[in-house]
């Protein structure tokens, strides 16, 4: 029993990086019908952002808590407009070629986002500063809980609610909704489709840099290869969930992150991504709108 | 003063060209009537108007201002709304956002849109009832009601509508020419695209006829009704009537 909570707990903690990455993947999907991807990749320079912000603020004998606040803000910042930068040079101007020479494009953007990394930063492993984050924590069923995956968690929790929020409830989260329903009626609204698809992706990138500085915080261990892995379970708990769905892609990356958490400790870690995409081709085998998906998905 | 003008106005799909250079004009507080059968070019018109297709040459002015190279939705700015073929509504949005979306541009006075949408709801009882269901369950009436009061949450000088008729009942027919006639009366021009020349000739004060991309006829709607060739082509009259 407490070894399972153990993996559950986990499992919740590295599900819900993987949920903020997945939010972008399905928002992005949901409004231009493009798998975009180079998102598990903007994860990566997310982490490195993140880094780069604690290792300045350290310099500066900033508190901890200050460094963390700086990296995370920071590097949700930067990322944001990194999408949008790449939106509007690489995907913008081919939104009405075929949906294959965008998805090229976005495979060759997640080429250059790699390779650059590894230009600027190398092709190691970098590392956060031993010790930054407390070790704390209390015991829960035999289980052991870092308050550090609490604050995680409610952090990550904390994005989505809001995230669901601006899309329920704001002009502009409706007109997300609108637009990727019926890009035509909504310019008949007055809506500015161009700006709109510009805010998702500046919203999806940030998402996808606070999930890359948590998860470099969580594991120490940065790598410019890290957002290829990550970017492929993503993808399958955005699938999971129903691709285009807010709420799918939180309990889509969840789900994976529990079921990787308990497949690496019942069977083994090596067999842990083998189970995470015989689900994925599972789901698109018989369920492929996934749980929460009822519109049938017309195009690619 | 012309309202909107549109002189030689030229639209492509690819290589085909689906207007030959049309030109006519809307002014203030008018009901113009767009007749022509299917692919004449009557919503390859309307979508060349609202900026969601791109003329080729030619050109649009509305309220005296070129607009044939502006983006779609500064032209809804303007003032001229466009209920497009096929009502459009977002059916996986209830009636009520859907409305909201009508004043999306009015967004940073959220007041003044639910004032608006009030009034809507005054107007048009049914989408009262129904604001909370979702647009996709509501009967086509209903959505073609929805879709028209979208437009008017801006108070456009011009509202362009598309075949509002379309696969209606009759009663629900006569309901929308109502609404159309209500919706002149306080103050806004109409250029109306119909299938049902009968009706829309009764209602309108002019009417232009397309034909393969061109403007064959301009009349008085009156004028246009009585005419010959009209009859037999549109209003199902004497077949003999060679055109």
């Amino acid at each position: 029993m407490s070894v399972f909570v153990q993996y559950l707990v986990n499992g919740l903690t590295i599900g819900s990086f993987y949920a903020l990455v997945a939010l972008g993947y399905t928002m992005i999907y949901g409004i231009i019908r493009l798998i975009n991807f180079a998102h598990g990749d903007l994860f990566m320079v997310g982490a490195f952002a993140g880094w780069l912000v604690v290792a300045a603020a350290a310099g500066m004998h900033l508190p901890v808590a200050m460094q963390l606040l700086l990296a995370l803000l920071i590097a949700m910042l930067a990322v944001g407009l990194l999408a949008m930068g790449i939106e509007r040079v690489a995907y913008q101007p081919l939104l009405k070629s075929s949906r294959l020479s965008i998805l090229i494009t976005a495979l060759g953007v997640s080429l250059a986002l790699e390779n650059g990394a590894m230009i600027a930063f190398g092709a190691g492993f970098d590392t956060f500063p031993a010790n930054i984050l407390p070790l704390t924590g209390f015991h829960l069923f035999g289980a052991q809980v870092g308050y550090v995956q609490v604050a995680m968690f409610a952090l990550a929790l904390l994005l989505m609610v809001g995230l669901y929020l601006f899309v329920q409830f704001t002009p502009v989260g409706t007109a997300m909704r609108a637009l990727s329903f019926d890009q035509d009626a909504a310019r008949l609204m007055g809506i500015n489709v161009e700006g709109v698809v510009l805010i998702t992706f500046l919203l999806g990138g940030s998402l996808a840099a606070a999930s890359g500085v948590m998860m470099g915080l969580y594991y120490t261990q940065i790598n410019f290869m890290m957002g290829f892995l990550m970017g492929l379970r993503a993808f399958t708990a955005a699938v999971l969930g129903g691709i285009g769905n807010i709420p799918g892609a939180m309990v889509g990356g969840l789900l994976i992150g529990v079921l990787q958490s308990l497949s690496a400790g019942y069977i083994s870690s090596q067999w842990q991504d083998v189970i995470v995409f015989a689900v994925l081709i599972l789901v698109l085998v018989f369920k492929p709108t996934g749980i929460f998906g009822e519109r049938v998905v017309e195009r690619m | 003063m012309a309202l909107l003008e549109v002189q030689d106005l030229h639209t492509f799909y690819g290589s085909i060209e689906a207007l030959k250079g049309i030109s006519f004009q809307v002014d203030e507080g008018e009901i113009v009537a767009l007749l022509g059968s299917n692919g004449a070019g009557k919503t390859t018109t309307l979508r060349s108007i609202s900026g969601l297709e791109r003329a080729r040459s030619g050109s649009v002015r509305f309220a005296g201002q070129e607009i044939q190279r502006t983006a779609a939705h500064r032209i809804v700015q303007l003032g001229l709304g466009h209920v497009p073929e096929g009502r459009r509504i977002f059916v996986n949005l209830t009636v009520e956002e859907n409305l909201m979306l009508g004043g999306y541009l009015l967004r940073r006075t959220p007041h003044e849109v639910q004032l608006r949408r009030d009034e809507v709801f005054e107007r048009l009882p049914r989408l009262l009832e129904r604001r909370h269901q979702l647009a996709g369950t509501l009967s086509g009436g209903e959505q073609q009601m929805l879709a028209i009061g979208r437009a008017l949450i801006t108070r456009p000088r011009l509202l362009a509508l598309d075949e509002p008729s379309m696969g209606l009942a009759p009663i629900l027919v006569q309901a929308i020419f109502h609404t159309i006639a209500e919706i002149r009366k306080s103050g806004t021009a109409i250029l109306l695209v119909e299938q049902n020349a009968r009706q829309a000739l009764r209602l309108a004060d002019r009417g232009y006829v397309l034909e393969t991309g061109s403007i064959v006829l301009q009349d008085d709607a009156k004028a246009l009704a009585e005419n010959r060739r009209v009859q037999a082509a549109y209003l199902g009259g004497e077949p003999e009537v060679a055109l």
